[in-house]
């Protein structure tokens, strides 16, 4: 059985069944439990659990870190950050405290959080709501980083990031929360972390996206006269190096397409594995197609910032000349 | 234009022991001699223990140490409050309040050695291990004591800080949050006058550091922080609060007569003359008058609980020692995550070949993949 869902209603089904699931999985963050959250993700979960599913003041730093106490005597928490670009105000906690809970105590306390929060452009938002810095939290060892790019894999990873025992940082793209449906499987669905996905098989060039960018390097492989192997990262920390370099040894190419700064982006980390990897299969550089080295602009000018069809299709293009 | 007043405050000081030795009856602990002795030997050991531990570091043997020479009053009064279901967080200086809990003294030379073992949080044990970023760990205090609520448990949680990590952020965002979630926390602030170099007038306005319970709605209460009576029956008052959903925030009066750690020279910031008013302000001193005046000690009792302290302490090094004789360096790698995962396996595989073995620095041939 599945339902047609759009992504924030599969994240919200997720954390429905993974409460039914679990005691232990307590919910909570600013507007998550009255309001549903600003994007709803969480509507309804506050009536069937008004134990385990609260409201909570704006303390990006306190949310995560009662997180670390709530986990010490065994809870699971899920809380949510309105949006990414104020965690920051919580990056402490996460890399000195949730990450290194495991190791600090060798093993003997743990950190089962699931960090959720709304992340990347596209939607118009205020300054701060737009970034993805995904790849300052996938260089904390300890953590792992997960950004679904569609319904049915975003139930599936959500799951498995709540059920799994290492704090996952779950990235929600707020451009898709809505954007389109899908078939999403009903019940226990869970798609493993650190599994890349191929999108769709191709022979000349691969490109590896995640989160919102998957839609438009799919667009642009679309308008591309090349056969095109798609492929969805989608577990950012830990990166399924096997599947993207796999697929390099077969099509000689590759480009990364992300919406985060080009410098020191995860692309660089994906040409990097590829050079260590599959370097005598290439027969061009790895292009990255990324967002510029500059802070993410208000929204007059985000456009003009995001990488859409046309750079993508210009990065295969040079990807495939060359 | 109407005007008048809509709230006002006070701030308690409690001193139940004071400077001369004396006892103020009515607010005075119902402790047995037994418990007395057992406060007064764990006050001895925790003093000769940080001094050990100055004296371990000058010869190498241990990393940058923080102790806590004067503070003993504070730490064990308030640790010995707990009940075994409370839980404890504590920040880098409380040697003092895990000796309290009972921490064997080898655990915690083997931090200070630079070893996680030292961090390992023992089955049955609710003591966290010390957080060392300023003030970050009072959240942690408040998601035990909510999560303690949520769970029906009868426990509660203490978490210590000190007076520089009132102007943390976190601190305010902790106080605020144990009010919200009327979470089982008690909040003991041991204000030893500096924030290494920064003296406590400069650290904040606030003519207490208990009034910041006020702008969270929980209570604030100050304790003269070297009378181990007045902690104890304070702390033991919170913690009581604590359990029905009142948090509390105490503010420990006391002094760091030592350094700030063994990195720092204090004489560069304070005066010997505050230096020596603080010393006949002792804990131990004190409370020695009082127990010695109430029959509990004499010198014969004080020799052989000081014999015993030499002997622990040994032991404990000794212990210790042994232990780092024994560090596996290969197992930084086996705790980052839950499961050691395969391209950390690998970087272990490759740590342990060296750096001329076939598989470099671990992360080639397949090694960051599942």
């Amino acid at each position: 059985m599945a339902s047609n869902r759009t992504l924030v209603e599969a994240v919200r089904e997720a954390l429905s069944e993974e409460l039914a699931r679990d005691d232990s999985v307590v919910v909570y963050g600013q507007d998550v439990a009255v309001d549903g959250g600003v994007f709803r993700a969480t509507q309804g979960l506050a009536e069937t659990y008004p134990e385990r599913v609260y409201d909570a003041p704006v303390a990006e730093s306190g949310i995560v870190g009662l997180g670390v106490g709530l986990a010490a005597v065994g809870l699971r928490p899920v809380p949510e950050i309105q949006f990414s670009g104020f965690a920051f105000q919580a990056f402490h906690q996460i890399q000195q405290h949730v990450a290194r809970l495991h190791s600090r105590t060798r093993g003997t306390l743990s950190c089962p959080m699931t960090l959720r929060t709304p992340y990347g452009g596209g939607i118009r938002a205020l300054e701060h709501h737009s970034e993805s810095y995904e790849a300052g939290y996938a260089h904390i060892p300890g953590l792992k980083v997960v950004i679904p790019s569609g319904p049915a894999d975003a139930k599936g990873l959500l799951a498995s990031a709540i059920r799994d025992p290492d704090p996952v940082l779950f990235l929600e793209p707020m451009r898709i929360y809505r954007a389109f449906r899908e078939e999403v499987p009903e019940g226990d669905h869970l798609v493993p972390i650190g599994e890349a996905r191929v999108v769709d098989p191709g022979e000349d060039v691969t490109v590896v996206a995640w989160g919102a960018m998957l839609r438009e390097a799919r667009r642009a492989a679309g308008a591309v006269d090349a056969s095109v192997e798609l492929i969805d990262a989608r577990s950012i920390s830990p990166l399924d190096t096997e599947t993207i370099t796999d697929s390099v040894r077969k099509t000689g190419r590759c480009v990364v397409v992300h919406e985060a700064p080009r410098s020191g982006g995860m692309g660089a980390e994906v040409a990097a594995r590829i050079g260590e990897e599959a370097f005598f299969y290439l027969e061009a550089p790895v292009e990255r197609v990324a967002g510029y080295d500059v802070p993410y602009p208000l929204f007059a000018r985000e456009e003009a910032y995001l990488p859409d069809r046309e750079r993508i299709l210009a990065g295969i293009e040079r990807a495939i000349e060359t | 234009m109407p005007r008048e007043t809509v709230a006002e405050f006070t701030v308690d000081h409690v001193q139940v022991l004071d400077r001369e030795g004396t006892v103020d009856t009515d607010l005075e602990p119902d402790l047995g001699e037994e418990r007395l002795e057992e406060l007064y030997r764990l006050m001895k050991l925790a003093r000769r223990f940080e001094e050990r531990a100055i004296a371990l570091q000058r010869r190498g043997e241990i990393g940058t140490y923080a102790p806590a020479i004067g503070q003993e009053a504070a730490q064990i009064g308030s640790a010995s409050a707990l009940a075994a279901e409370d839980w404890m967080t504590t920040s880098f200086r409380e040697s003092a309040a895990y000796l309290a809990r009972g921490t064997p003294i080898d655990r915690l030379l083997c931090y200070a050695m630079g070893m996680e073992e030292g961090a390992e949080v023992p089955e049955g044990s609710r003591s966290m291990p010390p957080s060392i970023a300023v003030g970050s760990q009072a959240l942690h205090g408040v998601g035990i004591g909510w999560g303690q609520a949520m769970l029906g448990e009868e426990g509660a949680s203490l978490v210590y800080f000190g007076d520089g990590a009132t102007s943390e952020g976190d601190v305010y965002e902790a106080l605020n949050l144990a009010g919200v979630y009327d979470a089982r926390t008690v909040f003991f602030c041991q204000n030893n006058q500096y924030a290494i170099s920064v003296p406590r007038e400069e650290q904040s306005r606030a003519e207490t550091l208990a009034q910041k319970a006020i702008a969270a709605g929980i209570e604030g209460i100050q304790v003269d922080g070297n009378d181990v009576l007045g902690v104890y029956a304070v702390t033991r008052a919170a913690l009581a609060r604590a359990r029905e959903g009142r948090p509390t925030l105490v503010e420990a009066i006391t002094y760091r007569r030592s350094m700030h750690t063994t990195a720092d020279d204090p004489s560069v910031y304070r005066e010997p003359e505050e230096e020596r008013d603080w010393e006949a302000y002792d804990p131990i001193d004190r409370f020695e008058t009082y127990l010695r005046e109430r029959g509990v000690l004499d010198d014969e009792l004080i020799a052989a609980i000081e014999e015993r302290v030499e002997a622990d302490l040994e032991e404990g090094i000794e212990r210790a020692m042994d232990e780092r004789d024994s560090v596996d360096p290969a197992e930084m790698f086996d705790y980052a995550y839950a499961d050691l995962p395969p391209w950390v396996e690998r970087q272990r595989e490759a740590f342990e070949e060296g750096p001329g073995g076939a598989s470099g620095d671990g992360t080639s041939a397949g090694g960051h993949g599942e």
